[in-house]
């Protein structure tokens, strides 16, 4: 397929969105660093790409070649689309480790797996998409989260994509904790319809914002 | 604050700055485990001596909620959500602190908390801001009963 995704967005579009993106990962960042007991959560520069779904399997194929683990959820309202939370499956008793602080054995830890990687995508993704929405001043109702297995074929594959459609954005955006020990990938996944009318949204929040005349939702938050 | 190896639970409420005089049970409803266990953890350390009660949704919850006097309430559960259970709660008990806990800050559910007369708490819950809660609970549990 092409990567009809590419150039949709025009520079200041693109800029908004990446700013947006950025006010998203940064709160799910805080809210990663209390799971975890206050430890450092580093954010890769948000560089919000916009590609099409074999160039964003080709970009995860190419930095995570092993199996991955994803907590998913979908968002719907103005924009519909899919969340992702991205990590190679070998690090994920280390994130359960990291985020169940209080003093658990190996057992509990392995038992707790499931729930405390459908917990930590949970509040991750949805510190992320609820700031986002407020930013646009709508309101997104999000999924239950879920966990999926395997490669990033299987991951922005039919079971994950938004619709049947071929067009997929792909933001991405990596983060790492622990001294390294766990890295990440947070993903979001439109089709064409939910980008035309996130284009429509990001055009009001530029102009709110060149008027300058209404605080921001998330300054009274 | 030394241990005294007694009962802790006077000394640790003096220190949260609240009567000590009863002991509440709180009810704390969230389909996740871990979440319960972290809520569980935060809630021992600053009250010893309260009871706690847990639920996994909102139909458990509303048959445990008679023996509660206060709870912390998920938003994103299987069923019904958070804030339904708390108009529900609402309803049958107009003045029992209620608490919703969620990552999902947006603003249609925080005011919609705010209409029905429930505090938003933001997930993770901070020490802080439980901390806040639960003693403006125990104002207005004890400001009822006299």
């Amino acid at each position: 397929m092409t990567d009809n995704a590419r150039g949709f967005l025009d520079d200041l579009e693109l800029d908004a969105l990446t700013e947006l993106v950025n006010l998203g990962v940064s709160r799910a960042a805080a809210s990663l660093r209390e799971m975890i007991g206050g430890e450092q959560v580093h954010l890769s520069v948000p560089s919000v790409s916009l590609v099409g779904r074999s160039r964003a399997i080709e970009i995860l194929s190419k930095s995570e070649p092993g199996k991955l683990v994803a907590v998913h959820q979908i968002f719907e309202g103005p924009i519909y689309g899919r969340a992702l939370l991205i990590f190679p499956e070998t690090k994920s008793l280390e994130l359960v480790r990291a985020v169940t602080s209080m003093a658990l054995s190996i057992d509990d830890i392995i038992d707790l797996e499931h729930e405390a990687l459908a917990e930590t995508g949970n509040v991750i993704l949805n510190s992320c998409l609820a700031t986002m929405a407020n930013q646009l001043r709508r309101t997104l109702k999000i999924s239950l989260p879920e966990i999926f297995r395997g490669d990033g074929q299987t991951l922005f594959g039919a079971a994950t994509a938004p619709q049947a459609s071929d067009a997929v954005v792909f933001v991405y955006i990596n983060f790492t904790v622990r001294r390294g020990d766990i890295q990440g990938y947070i993903a979001m996944l439109m089709d064409m319809l939910s980008l035309t009318a996130l284009k429509g949204l990001l055009d009001e929040y530029i102009q709110r914002t060149i008027d300058g005349s209404e605080p921001s939702p998330d300054a009274l938050a | 604050m030394p241990s005294s190896g007694w009962n802790d639970a006077p000394l640790q409420a003096l220190k949260n700055g609240v009567c000590a005089r009863m002991s509440y049970k709180i009810l704390v409803v969230d389909d996740s485990r871990l979440a319960r266990m972290a809520a569980g953890k935060a809630l021992s350390d600053m009250y010893p001596g309260w009871t706690r009660l847990e639920a996994a949704n909102a139909d458990d919850a509303i048959k445990i909620a008679p023996q509660a006097d206060m709870a912390l309430l998920d938003f994103n559960m299987p069923g019904r959500d958070g804030l339904a259970l708390a108009e529900q709660l609402r309803g049958a008990r107009p003045t029992m602190p209620l608490a919703i806990v969620s990552a999902n800050g947006q603003r249609e559910i925080v005011d919609r908390a705010e209409a029905l007369d429930v505090t938003f708490l933001a997930k993770p819950l901070m020490e802080d801001a439980l901390r806040a809660f639960l003693g403006s609970a125990v104002r207005r549990l004890e400001a009822g009963s006299r």
